[in-house]
């Protein structure tokens, strides 16, 4: 094993690994702190996600939100961008589902109606991520400062819309109207039903189908493109890319397009898929665990697929805790969640000199 | 002076990065009062064998004495105060401080410095006197030349009491008449007693000023003589274990009519200060135009501005018959597609992404090429085997494209961007220090492939500042100091006097007479 692949298996996969597990530990102290037996909660939390169809279905629909919004900060992190708009732009992306859907009479066909709002929160949430990217290229306003911010206005502007324009008639909820049946993507529980096969219901839907593909869409992208390379280009090395011919002000604008749109998908898992309809703060926090999603992930998609998964089980182990454990509240998802970012993001290489230092023998004999 | 006693003796000293064997029992004696040369390659262990010296990195195993006592440095502190002094080839100064306030850095004493200014002041007076090395002390330095910012280095060793000063590549920065300085200041301290260990891979100056040199290759130290019985030749032999050319045979230029003509050229650096200042000159096809000058003196921006990563404020480029002005600015991308190949003077940073492997480096600059693409797609393997190819036809080592381009030694890496961007068969060739830092075996090899290009009828724009590659390499020569021409000579008449001269714009009227009459 040559040097390099060995830092690639350390930096790729044990150090990830080593973080988790380390996140786990500190979250089974918590537990004792809070008089929870932490075997019993583990227990709990491999039932819940892993244990039954119903929490497996429920798993995969959260991790398919992570997926989207890790695959946006992770374009982004390529250019060398740190987008932590992708509340707002997957937010945002829910107002452009809800404008195409509603556009349509109901009578028309779903072949038209779904990649039709699909291309809404596509469009909507790469329009909210170019406002930040066009600052940053010609303005010099920092993309950290502007894309927080744009989340706030994001906020505003949801609220006045749920609430004043697209909220339905005789009704106080700040929410749109349900959606026709046609705009609604497919339950997994009904496609199986279709085929022959029975399964317990749950919100998983066909958007779980689509992040794979942009998944594999982004890796192409990324890795196979011309574009792709003068995004890594710029990210590694700006000089270096203004030398090879690369634009980076352009190249800057078409990465934050691209990554507030693959955050924009939130909205068609949420709304298409589960909710039918446009409503307050559907995509709470999906757009700020996409960025320890992409930390995890190293930023590549594969990565990216194996982190979604793990933040769908915390997410959705949480809510089994908070239901089955009478002192555990449902906040514990947040403290979970909490723990895995600080070890897996914040304090990322911790183990790493331990690690090498450990392996360096190894190195020695070869 | 006595010369029987020994300054400095390392004996079997060993170390290891990782897998990288840096210094294989390494053996030296350097006697007082002396001057000794250390030469070798890039990545031969020198500058980690004085690291050893200077208590930066403890060695593995092995013994270092100086002045005949045992010594185990575990900081620079202690090498200090040992008597040991280093002048790094960056220098270490506050460029806000006077020289007074630099010197007595880390030694500031009480809570006051009035008292230790005052005696420093008193200190440095004398030293200055006795050793010939007078600065004005009150001056910030960032207002001096690199010559005498030089020499602050050295009073900073001596006032910390050094007897034995080690200078890393002293004259990487230099004109040649500051070079003479130094060594006369060189000389001045050897008088007194001084014990100097010279590294550098300028064989010319080992053999002006040395008294011993010892020659280390892969880590391990090869072979020591006496100055005067070595010469260059044997010198360059024993770096790097064969014979080599150092003298590039070239015949007469066949030069053609103009491709590239530059009018009233200025250009603005990034920081948009003036750094070139109404330039004038052709190239023709078939021919090495030089550019000499002190690092820094413009040519960086000129080379930017040619390569269309600047944009011009005044004057105009005209090139294969389209005009770059400020007001029509041709980017990098189009100026290559036109023909232009751009050797950066900055591999590290500019050349490649360090980061990539071999053979996405291989592609910077070049990836839009419609060859190369399929409908949306990159052909990679297509990618792949022309980065091999590059890789065999200029001998890159390891030839491996999936490398990272950080794991190749700084020759591969730049004969891998030289064979980028001479393989597209350019017609005007843009190159910025070449060998910088590349060692002597790749050297000789980049060389020869610019004179290729040039009898194959290339326009070939050269800066360097190694006034040795300009004059061995070009047909024509102009110099620049601060920002504008200052010389502009033929290559069979160039004199290094001369043309050192013209880099520091001190040629009087009547030379630069008689320089256009010859």
């Amino acid at each position: 094993m040559t040097r390099d692949t060995r830092l690639a298996w350390i930096n790729g996969l044990m150090l990830p690994l080593l973080n988790v597990l380390t996140a786990f530990a500190a979250i089974a102290i918590v537990f004792v702190f809070i008089n929870v037996d932490p075997i019993e909660a583990a227990k709990i939390v491999i039932h819940g996600t892993l244990g039954y169809e119903e929490g497996v279905g429920y798993t995969l629909y959260y991790a398919t939100n992570f997926v989207f919004t890790g695959l946006a900060v992770a374009v982004a992190f390529h250019a060398g961008l740190f987008n932590i708009g992708g509340e707002g732009q997957a937010y945002v992306g829910g107002l452009g589902v809800a404008l195409a859907v509603l556009a349509f009479d109901p009578s028309i066909s779903p072949w038209v109606v779904i990649p039709a709002s699909i291309m809404g929160s596509l469009l909507f949430g790469a329009l909210w991520a170019i406002v930040p990217g066009y600052l940053q290229a010609y303005r010099g306003s920092h993309i950290v400062i502007t894309t927080i911010m744009f989340n706030f206005i994001a906020s505003a502007l949801m609220v006045y819309m749920c609430v004043h324009v697209l909220r339905e008639v005789g009704q106080m909820n700040p929410q749109s109207k349900m959606f026709p049946e046609t705009a609604w993507l497919p339950f997994i529980h009904d496609i199986f039903a279709g085929i022959g096969y029975k399964i317990a219901p749950s919100p998983l839907n066909l958007s779980i189908v689509l992040a794979l593909l942009f998944s594999l869409l982004v890796w192409i992208f990324l890795w196979h493109t011309r574009w792709g390379y003068a995004i890594r280009a710029t990210g590694k090395n700006t000089t270096a890319a203004v030398y090879g011919g690369i634009k980076p002000k352009k190249v800057i604008i078409l990465t934050m397009c691209i990554s507030g749109a693959l955050a924009g998908l939130v909205a068609v898992n949420e709304l298409l898929g589960y909710q039918h309809r446009l409503m307050l703060d559907f995509q709470y926090g999906y757009g700020f665990g996409g960025i320890a999603v992409a930390l995890m992930g190293r930023n590549h998609p594969a990565g990216i697929l194996v982190a979604a998964l793990l933040f769908g089980m915390l997410y959705q182990g949480g809510m089994e805790l908070a239901f089955e454990l009478p002192n555990v509240s449902r906040h514990i998802v947040v403290v979970m969640q909490g723990l895995v970012i600080l070890f897996c993001g914040a304090l990322e290489y911790i183990y790493k000199p331990r690690l090498v230092r450990f392996l360096a023998p190894i190195e020695a004999s070869e | 002076m006595d010369n029987s006693h020994i300054a400095i003796e390392l004996i079997d000293v060993d170390k290891h990065f990782g897998a990288v064997h840096a210094n294989d029992k390494v053996s030296l004696t350097v006697k007082t009062g002396t001057i000794h040369g250390i030469v070798g390659e890039n990545g031969a262990g020198k500058s980690t064998l004085m690291s050893i010296l200077y208590g930066f990195y403890q060695a593995d195993s092995g013994h270092i004495k100086v002045f005949e006592k045992d010594c185990k440095f575990t900081s620079s502190r202690q090498s200090i105060d040992a008597g040991i002094g280093m002048v790094h080839q960056h220098f270490m100064l506050v460029e806000n401080f006077t020289v007074l306030e630099n010197v007595i850095l880390g030694t500031e004493g009480g809570a006051l410095i009035s008292e230790s200014l005052e005696k420093a002041r008193k200190e440095l007076t004398r030293l200055g006197v006795e050793y010939g090395l007078e600065v004005d002390l009150d001056t910030p330095v960032e207002l001096l030349s690199v010559g005498i910012l030089q020499r602050v280095e050295i009073l900073k060793g001596l006032y910390k009491g050094a007897k034995i000063l080690i200078l890393d590549e002293p004259t990487g920065v230099l004109t040649p008449q500051e070079t003479d300085e130094l060594f006369r200041i060189f000389s001045a301290l050897k008088e007194q007693g001084v014990t100097i260990i010279l590294i550098t891979h300028k064989l010319r100056e080992i053999m002006s000023i040395t008294d011993q040199v010892s020659v280390m290759r892969d880590g391990k130290m090869v072979a020591h003589r006496q100055t005067n019985e070595t010469s260059t030749e044997e010198l360059a032999e024993l770096m790097i274990g064969r014979k080599v050319l150092l003298n590039i045979d070239k015949s007469e230029s066949k030069s053609g009519s103009p491709v590239l003509k530059v009018t009233n050229l200025h250009v603005s650096n990034e920081q948009g200060i003036e750094r070139v200042s109404d330039i004038n000159f052709e190239v023709c096809s078939g021919e090495v135009l030089g550019i000499a000058g002190v690092t820094g003196n413009g040519q960086g921006t000129l080379l930017k501005a040619l390569t269309g990563i600047l944009p011009l404020t005044k004057g105009s480029i005209e090139v294969f018959g389209k005009i770059i002005t400020s007001d029509n600015h041709l980017g990098p991308r189009i100026l290559r597609e036109l023909g232009i190949a751009h050797v950066p003077e900055d591999r590290q940073r500019m050349g490649l992404i360090t980061e990539f492997s071999a053979s996405e480096s291989a592609l910077l600059g070049y990836h839009n090429d419609e060859h190369l693409n399929q409908g949306l797609l990159l052909k990679k393997a297509l990618v792949k085997k022309n980065c091999e190819s590059l890789m065999s036809s200029f001998d890159v080592r390891p030839a491996d494209p999936n490398l990272k381009s950080s794991n190749f030694s700084g020759g591969n890496q730049q004969k891998l961007i030289v064979a980028r961007e001479f393989e597209r068969d350019p017609e005007v060739l843009i190159i910025g220090q070449p060998t910088r830092g590349v060692d002597i075996g790749a050297i000789e090899f980049i060389r020869k492939r610019i004179i290729a290009m040039r009898d194959a009828g290339k326009a070939v724009v050269l800066v360097s500042v190694e006034l040795e590659e300009i004059m061995s390499l070009s047909d024509r020569i102009i110099v620049m100091c601060d920002g504008q021409i200052t010389g502009n000579v033929d290559a069979r008449d160039a004199e290094e006097r001369t043309l050192g001269l013209m880099m520091a714009n001190a040629l009087t009227s009547s030379e630069k007479n008689q320089e256009v009459q010859s």
